[in-house]
């Protein structure tokens, strides 16, 4: 992987983990982490250009998704879970 | 746990049978006796602004929307508003391709062609028009369908409907593991046999059937085969040629898809004739009237090519799940029954039944957990639920049973929490129940007659 190319993911994969935090809904925040952390380590190896350009423009797509939602989310917001309280923790 | 006046009338009753200590009595009497009891345990209330959410573990119920799917639906609900059958304007024809596309994305995920879907408001009303659509179509020369016991209660329920009309319906039993016996299908099967419906995958006990084997058999006899895939799509690889289904019922809002809408796919080659349960304007090849609500359909595509994508990825997970789920509660606890077969199943939906505990008592003390005795549609009375029944479960097992779902947005801390407090509860309860109290002293409780009142 070119080193450019290998700063870009990884900047996006930083954008994706920073904004699905976001996310108000325990649950909605666990598995966009964990679908992205999975996502990326599933792909850590790929070399081809066309297979990165075609998950790098995927994963464009999936964080403007995650920001629309992560707003809607933030609208409609509602009570903590059971396993939230007391304190915010990390799943994984 | 038990109310004043039940345990007074009981401790009058029991006042005349000598040898027991009544005080084990009493309960015992009370707990066989929950059947008659009014539903009074589980009240329903909302929840304060304050209160913490309980956790949400009933997946088979329904489902939480995916936010891919809503991100995909809101379009429509804010500026693509025309009528999807307007065929004059550029509102309809956006709605229009919209359509067509999520009818694609269903299509796909089943391995269908697009033509082969038609849109409906749910797997009930595609059941509807598949059971009843069916045998009234074909009912000058058939006059016979075929069902389990195990089905869901909107497949029984028409079926009663089409008995009514004169119709020979034949009820298969199942197995003690909850699957059908396919020689028993297969000698059910006469010649004016129109229709066999057998679901793919159980709500109550999450039983796989054998489907590709029944569709082999209904081929094989020239009868049409419905199947309700509702718990099943998205889940399980599915493939309607392969399976040689001609009928399959597919529901939006149990693949993380809205409520409201669903599917019908109905084979072209060899062609299956229904007649449509709505009259009117003629939509979706006439089998069901009524304007397609195009966001509703737009999310349940969305959520089909989600799940078509994320099928592998989520059956890992949610089966590592259900494993530490049921290892943690079964190692900690003894009698616990997971009903339903072990390999033939899908790993989401485990149902437990904890010996000695009642299950409604049980629902109450894990009230941070969502959780459900048994389909939602039957959960408002308290009888056991006929699912168990027909498995062969005893009816105090019946009767002490959860149903456990776990779905694509289940974590493992919530897999923890719902295991642990329910190792506490069951410990607790069985504390106080005299019936375990005489099994721990070596007393079979099926050697004791209960007295009635």
């Amino acid at each position: 992987m070119a080193t450019s190319s290998r700063s870009q993911v990884l900047s996006l994969y930083r954008m994706l983990i920073k904004e699905s935090k976001k996310f108000p809904s325990y649950n909605y925040r666990s598995y966009a982490l964990r679908r992205i952390r999975d996502a990326f380590r599933e792909n850590q190896n790929v070399s081809d250009p066309k297979t990165l350009e075609a998950l790098s423009n995927q994963a464009w797509d999936t964080l403007a998704v995650i920001q629309r939602q992560v707003s809607i989310g933030k609208l409609y917001t509602a009570q903590k879970t059971v396993v939230e309280d007391p304190v915010v923790k990390e799943t994984r | 746990m038990f109310s004043k006046t039940n345990v007074g009338v009981i401790k009058n009753i029991l006042g005349s049978i000598g040898g027991f200590p009544s005080q084990k009595f009493k309960y015992a009497e009370s707990a066989v006796n929950a059947v008659h009891r009014e539903r009074e345990l589980i009240k329903s209330r909302e929840l304060e602004r304050d209160e913490l959410r309980p956790l949400y573990m009933d997946f088979q119920a329904t489902t939480p929307m995916d936010p891919r799917v809503l991100d995909a639906m809101l379009p429509y609900h804010v500026n693509y508003y025309g009528n999807p059958h307007s065929r004059t304007h550029a509102y309809g024809w956006e709605s229009e391709s919209a359509m067509e596309k999520a009818r694609k994305q269903v299509a796909d995920l089943i391995g269908a062609d697009p033509r082969e879907i038609v849109f409906t408001s749910g797997a009930t009303e595609s059941n509807n028009t598949a059971i009843k659509g069916v045998a009234r179509f074909y009912k000058a020369k058939k006059k016979h369908v075929i069902t389990s016991q195990t089905e869901h209660k909107c497949v029984l329920d028409s079926c009663r409907v089409l008995e009514s009309e004169g119709f020979d319906v034949t009820y298969l039993p199942v197995q003690s593991n909850g699957l059908i016996d396919l020689k028993h299908l297969e000698e059910m099967i006469r010649p004016d046999t129109s229709l066999v419906s057998v679901m793919t995958v159980n709500n109550e006990i999450g039983v796989r059937q054998p489907i590709e084997q029944i569709g082999q058999i209904c081929r094989s006899r020239n009868v049409f085969f419905h199947t309700d895939a509702a718990q099943a799509v998205g889940k399980v690889p599915i493939n309607v040629a392969d399976w040689k289904v001609d009928l399959m019922s597919i529901s939006g809002h149990k693949i993380y898809g809205p409520k409201g809408v669903g599917a019908l796919y109905v084979r072209r080659r060899p062609r299956v004739r229904l007649e449509p349960l709505q009259s009117g304007g003629g939509q979706e090849r006439g089998l069901r009237s009524g304007t397609v609500p195009t966001p509703l359909a737009v999310g349940l595509g969305a959520a089909c090519e989600i799940a078509q994508q994320e099928m592998q990825y989520d059956h890992r997970y949610i089966s590592a799940l259900a494993n530490r789920f049921t290892q943690k509660v079964m190692a900690a606890i003894p009698d616990v029954i997971m009903n339903g077969d072990r390999e033939q199943r899908y790993p989401g939906c485990i149902n437990l039944s904890f010996a000695y505990v009642e299950g409604e008592s049980l629902l109450m003390a894990l009230k941070d957990v969502a959780l459900s005795s048994g389909s939602a549609c039957t959960s408002a009375s308290l009888e056991p639920s006929y699912v168990l029944r027909a498995i062969g479960a005893d009816e105090d097992l019946a009767h002490s049973s959860i149903r456990f779902g776990i779905g694509r947005f289940t974590t493992e801390a919530e897999v923890d929490y719902t295991a642990n407090k329910c190792i506490q509860h069951v410990k607790r309860l069985r504390e106080m129940s005299p019936l375990w109290e005489m099994v721990q002293e070596g007393i079979d409780l099926k050697s004791i007659s209960w007295t009635q009142h």
